[in-house]
């Protein structure tokens, strides 16, 4: 699997850390209550099919990405810096 | 169908022409007391189960391929019983205990073979973090002896004791773990499900689940509408999809974990080995293959393969822990799809609908679980009371924080385990 860094171009999923759903990016208030909470650090939809995820170029830029792909294939579609995602 | 060594004598001498099909191939009712969908091991078992010990026999499995298509026959056939964690602990001894009687209950050949389990160390505090789970083990219930360097080499001779950065100090001991057939396991109970009324259910997919009132009224399925008052999910990787039909989500990643076998070659590995330091482990199947396998991919996948990274992580390991085995060549490898929760660890429990009840979140570890899981997960079906020895697999720990079971101690985190 290779994932396109939106720094340095295609490169081998070994320079990547895998750090979970891009849900991560997405933080809730503090005060947001227990169910946001609870659905931002557990729960997922866990899509068969394209999905979003979070990587850190670890061995690379060092840029955190948010790669869009397919959980059934692994093909990457697209990737983007996470700081451009954060809402 | 009864077996017996007469019978396989008798059906030797005559070209093995006398067999039967063991189960039926039913066309659904409209409507079941209980219906599991999924039929993989844990949802034969839990059928099984049912039947067995709640006199339910008004259930059907139903499963959107083939029993034993999944998971249970991917997997590497590793039974044990080493836990450390109060709730985990429990579970595998009694699940453990199942399996040794299990052949008797099914009147089926499972070959479970106890042929001991040994978890290599490499340092002092590793030692003493083995010493604890073994002491842990004994005050279970179960078997576990620390051996020392030389004590290892009297049972594994073929290992690479001096290897530099991994020197063997010695390992933890468990000689009632071992392997199982496991398809077996799956047409076992299959087999006594079926005699004992259960439909199994084959090429059946749920596409839906109905939901009145909070309370389930049955599925929705490409061979039709089915009506239950029970419904009961254990379909492990697909979890996330099916809980999704009745509006849940789930603590549950569904990642990629692989594992290889070799060409059959003469006996050499008697017991299971695990090198935990590069998350390896390996043991020889009946038919001689070197089975192996190591750590999940660690990211989100349902393609059931993997990737060449974790291929080198764990050639590397072998050659690292047992030169000898250098030039076997790998046969195939392959890749499960496994349900994994925050705390790896796993979920037997009710859902918020009334009737509806889960089991999932077997990670890479439910072949063992297969009887402990199916009778647990019964009970609780047929009663609505947690089974004590797994009482503590409840849905709800992440949410609250309480009882968690973070086995490896890394964290109750989805990129952890």
């Amino acid at each position: 699997m290779r994932i396109t860094c939106p720094n340095c171009g295609t490169r081998d999923r070994r320079e990547f850390y895998y750090q979970g759903d891009a849900i991560a990016v997405h933080r809730p208030d503090v005060d947001a209550g227990l169910d946001a909470w609870d659905d931002y650090l557990h729960n997922r939809d866990n899509p068969a099919g394209e999905t979003q995820d979070l990587w850190f170029h670890e061995a690379g830029c060092g840029a955190w990405v948010v790669v869009t792909r397919s959980t059934v294939t692994h093909h990457v579609q697209d990737a983007v810096l996470a700081e451009k995602v954060k809402r | 169908m009864g077996y017996s060594g007469f019978r396989v004598i008798k059906e030797g001498l005559f070209g093995q022409k006398g067999w039967k099909p063991v189960w039926r191939d039913p066309e659904p009712k409209a409507e079941y007391d209980a219906i599991i969908i999924g039929g993989g091991g844990h949802g034969l078992s839990t059928a099984f189960y049912l039947a067995k010990e709640h006199g339910m026999t008004n259930i059907a499995v139903l499963e959107k391929g083939y029993i034993g298509g999944g998971n249970v026959g991917r997997n590497t056939t590793i039974v044990r019983a080493n836990y450390f964690l109060p709730g985990n602990s429990e579970f595998y001894s009694y699940s453990l205990k199942m399996w040794e009687g299990m052949e008797r209950d099914l009147n089926y050949n499972v070959m479970h073979s106890q042929r001991g389990l040994i978890n290599l160390f490499h340092s002092d505090g590793q030692r003493d973090a083995f010493a604890r789970r073994g002491n842990a083990m004994i005050n279970q219930g179960d078997d576990a002896i620390l051996l020392d360097r030389d004590g290892v080499r009297e049972h594994l001779p073929y290992l690479d004791f001096d290897n530099v950065r991994f020197p063997i100090y010695g390992g933890l001991y468990h000689p009632r773990g071992g392997t199982a057939r496991h398809d077996a396991v799956a047409w076992g109970y299959a087999r006594g499900a079926d005699q004992r009324g259960v439909d199994i259910i084959q090429n059946c997919e749920v596409t839906g689940i109905d939901i009145e009132g909070g309370v389930v009224k049955g599925v929705q399925t490409t061979r039709g509408a089915i009506k239950a008052k029970k419904v009961g999910m254990v379909v492990a990787g697909r979890s996330g999809q099916v809980a999704e039909m009745a509006g849940m989500r789930l603590p549950i990643e569904s990642h990629v974990l692989q594992a290889f076998v070799t060409e059959g070659l003469k006996p050499i590995i008697d017991h299971v080995v695990s090198f935990g330091m590069g998350h390896f482990y390996i043991s020889q199947s009946d038919k001689g293959g070197l089975v192996f396998g190591g750590d999940i991919d660690f990211y989100a996948s349902y393609a059931a393969r993997g990737n060449l990274p974790m291929k080198e992580h764990v050639m590397d390991a072998a050659m690292t822990l047992m030169p000898v085995i250098g030039k076997a060549k790998v046969l195939r490898s392959w890749g499960g799809i496994m349900d994994m929760t925050p705390d790896g660890s796993p979920i037997i429990d009710k859902t918020p609908t009334e009737g509806l009840f889960i089991d999932c979140g077997w990670c890479y570890g439910g072949f063992k679980a297969v009887p402990g899981s199916g009778f647990s997960f019964a009970h609780l079906m047929a009663t609505g009371n947690h089974h004590e020895p797994a009482a503590k697999f409840r849905l709800d720990r992440f949410r609250s924080g309480v009882g968690l079971m973070d086995e490896e101690g890394t964290g109750s985190q989805h990129n952890l385990h």
